[in-house]
């Protein structure tokens, strides 16, 4: 009895996370924050997909992505085409020159609904390119790469190229993409507003529960022999191949399954913000995705979730309060996680909290058995 | 859409854009070789390197003021010594920077790429506080404005002649000095094998610090002839990183002159096709072809044949 409590304890604990976090994201937020913060958060958590894609292809499988930012805007796009063919019927658009496509397109002059915009019509369509146009995609440039055993610093630089190009092509090709300003003035789903209040907080559970169940999905992945080899792989990548494992081809998936969850949140996004454009697609912004998952703790899923939280309300409070500040603080924030603690705030938390709270479970556990139960609540309340 | 143009039109359009294209390499050429030195050599990633690259124009910018005010007389001579300044300031800055932050990530490249991204932004964010969000520019001096005209239509401007020599001069210096000089064996001999380097008595913290300021230096100089064709903003270094990262990785990072030709290859490709197409769709094909070539031969077109 006394050798196995240190797994188990460790599986409930890893549950117990898991549940403290599910109540602050289904129970605290909705209850404490106003209907303007609370899609805040929605938006924030959207970029917690991102983030949890990143800890299972960097934290883990030790590719450095800097292109996450095309896959999020990918997933966004991708929803956003098809929420602007709803609201662009021939009857809303009647005064256009050409009523029925999108009025980007009339302002620049182009008079037919281009070949790709047209499957974007289905509902169903769009849920799954949603996910698969990004997944083609890190496909793609997985199979070229990892087959070529093109990684590290390589990669990342050329992911982030990537990032460059769609950027580019996106404001270069306004007459179909909307160009600079984006895919904007987004108004119903299926018929249903996505713009009042009410709506906002239902996409807010959807995005909450759909996030919780992606943790569950990456932790599953993680916890099974494929997560081992990951982990295998990043630490001591020839050993891994001389063992006979296919190490390119892990390496794709697992980038596939980030740039998956990034298209998701990436279309989560769109639902609830109301439009999408190039800023959320750029080098910045996916340079920024990274620094999310560093913070939270790149080797924490949970962690990941938190730290796209923290730095985007951090990120928030200062544009609103000291927008001077606010590129000092981030890069600061950038430094100081990679030479001061590389772990980020999940880093930390093992650091100092766990033996504390260690003592805590250790004295719960002594107090079962023995009747003085007052020095572990004592405790318990310190925090 | 060759169609429309007559052959001596094609032909003098080709010569300008092709002139226009090596002011383009000459810049890509100036910061390419700074950051080959630092990614090639040493093998960390300075996502700072565009905004050394900008206080080298800001340097510039402020010598310029200084002898339009102090000593109008010599004004024809400021650009050189702005360039002195602007790699000595440049150069500093690297110093500093190496001895706080990347000397204590050598061994985790990935992080040296996060922490001189925050690097760059705070630098960003000082330019702004100092020199304010517009972009200044310099006045050229007389003698260097006004074109050569070669034939009735193609005229090369003269400050992209000068940008084009100093260019040359920098690249001749920085070969003499890693391949001819005793300093430049000892940075070879650190990038190739540390423990040995050190075996033999090579201060490599020394030389890491050196080489990481003169990197920081020749983008310095970059910056003061970036002055002389565009003007100078606090955010126009990070317009050129993502470009020159593909020029030194395109080139094969451990080979000076395949940064060079990359270099040229990427410029002239960019800049005859801007004339024909859309200047964004012209760099949105470069940049697909580049990567693209890159998928196929991640170790670039000069890879040195070196066992690891």
């Amino acid at each position: 009895m006394k050798t196995t409590p240190s797994a188990s304890s460790l599986m409930s604990r890893e549950n117990l996370y898991f549940l403290v976090l599910a109540a602050l994201l289904l129970l605290v937020f909705p209850v404490l924050l106003d209907a303007f913060r609370l899609n805040l958060v929605g938006k924030y958590l959207t970029y917690a997909f991102v983030a949890v894609g990143l800890v299972l292809c960097w934290g883990k499988g030790g590719i450095l992505s800097l292109g996450q930012g095309v896959f999020f805007g990918l997933g966004g796009y991708c929803m956003a085409m098809f929420l602007k063919l709803e609201a662009s019927s021939p009857e809303a658009t009647a005064s256009q020159s050409t009523p029925g496509i999108p009025d980007f397109m009339d302002w620049n002059q182009v008079t037919e609904l281009p070949w790709f915009w047209q499957p974007f019509h289905s509902f169903s369509f769009t849920l799954i390119a949603v996910v698969m146009v990004p997944v083609i995609l890190a496909l793609i440039i997985g199979v070229a790469m990892f087959k070529r055993r093109v990684g590290g610093v390589y990669f990342a630089i050329i992911t982030q190229a990537i990032a460059a190009i769609l950027t580019i092509l996106i404001i270069g090709q306004q007459g179909f993409t909307g160009g600079a300003n984006g895919i904007t003035d987004l108004r119903t789903l299926m018929g249903w507003d996505i713009r009042g209040n009410e709506a906002k907080t239902v996409l807010y559970f959807v995005t909450a529960g759909l996030l919780l169940a992606c943790v569950l999905l990456a932790r599953h992945v993680l916890g099974s022999k494929l997560g081992r080899i990951l982990v295998a792989m990043r630490d001591q990548e020839d050993r891994v191949r001389f063992s006979g494992y296919d190490v390119a081809s892990f390496k794709v998936f697992v980038f596939c399954l980030a740039a998956a969850l990034s298209g998701i949140g990436g279309a989560l996004f769109t639902l609830q913000v109301g439009f999408m454009s190039p800023s959320f697609v750029g080098i910045v912004p996916s340079i920024e995705m990274v620094i999310f998952c560093a913070v939270g703790g790149r080797h924490s899923l949970l962690g990941a979730v938190y730290g796209a939280l923290l730095v985007n309300a951090a990120k928030t409070g200062f544009s609103e309060s000291f927008p001077e500040l606010w590129l000092y603080a981030m890069g600061a924030l950038f430094i100081a996680v990679v030479l001061a603690f590389p772990n980020g705030i999940a880093g930390l938390y093992q650091r100092y909290l766990m033996p504390l709270e260690k003592k805590i479970l250790g004295g719960l556990g002594k107090a079962a058995r023995t009747p003085s139960t007052a020095p572990a609540r004592q405790m318990e309340e310190t925090p | 859409m060759f169609a429309d143009y007559s052959m001596p039109e094609l032909m003098s359009i080709f010569a300008m854009q092709g002139f226009a294209g090596l002011s383009l390499f000459s810049i890509f050429v100036l910061m390419a070789l700074g950051l080959a030195i630092i990614f090639g050599q040493m093998g960390v990633i300075n996502m700072a390197h565009g905004e050394f690259m900008i206080l080298g124009a800001y340097t510039t910018y402020l010598t310029a003021g200084l002898f339009e005010n102090v000593m109008p007389g010599l004004y024809g001579i400021y650009f050189f010594v702005a360039m002195f300044l602007a790699f000595i300031a440049s150069a500093l800055l690297g110093m500093l920077v190496e001895w706080l932050m990347i000397r204590h990530l050598y061994h985790r490249p990935l992080d040296t790429l996060l922490a001189t991204w925050g690097l760059s932004l705070i630098l960003q964010q000082a330019y702004r506080s100092i020199f304010g969000a517009r972009e200044v520019g310099v006045s050229l001096p007389d003698w260097m404005m006004g074109s050569i005209a070669v034939t009735d239509l193609v005229e090369i401007p003269i400050n992209g002649l000068i940008v084009m020599v100093v260019t040359l001069v920098i690249a001749t210096l920085v070969y003499l000095l890693m391949f001819r000089s005793g300093w430049g064996r000892q940075v070879r001999a650190v990038v190739q094998n540390r423990p040995m380097a050190e075996a033999v008595g090579i201060d490599t913290g020394k030389v890491d610090r050196i080489t990481f300021a003169l990197g920081c230096g020749i983008a310095g100089v970059a910056g003061a002839a970036f002055t002389m064709i565009g003007s100078t903003g606090p955010t126009s270094g990070q317009l050129y990183i993502v470009d020159t990262f593909l020029v030194v990785v395109f080139g094969g990072a451990q080979s000076l002159l395949g940064t060079i030709a990359s270099a040229f290859t990427i410029s002239q490709a960019q800049s005859t096709m801007e004339f024909f197409l859309s200047g964004s769709m012209a760099k949105v094909l470069t940049l697909l072809v580049v990567v693209g070539i890159l998928m196929l031969r991640p170790q670039g077109l000069f890879a040195l044949k070196v066992r690891r």
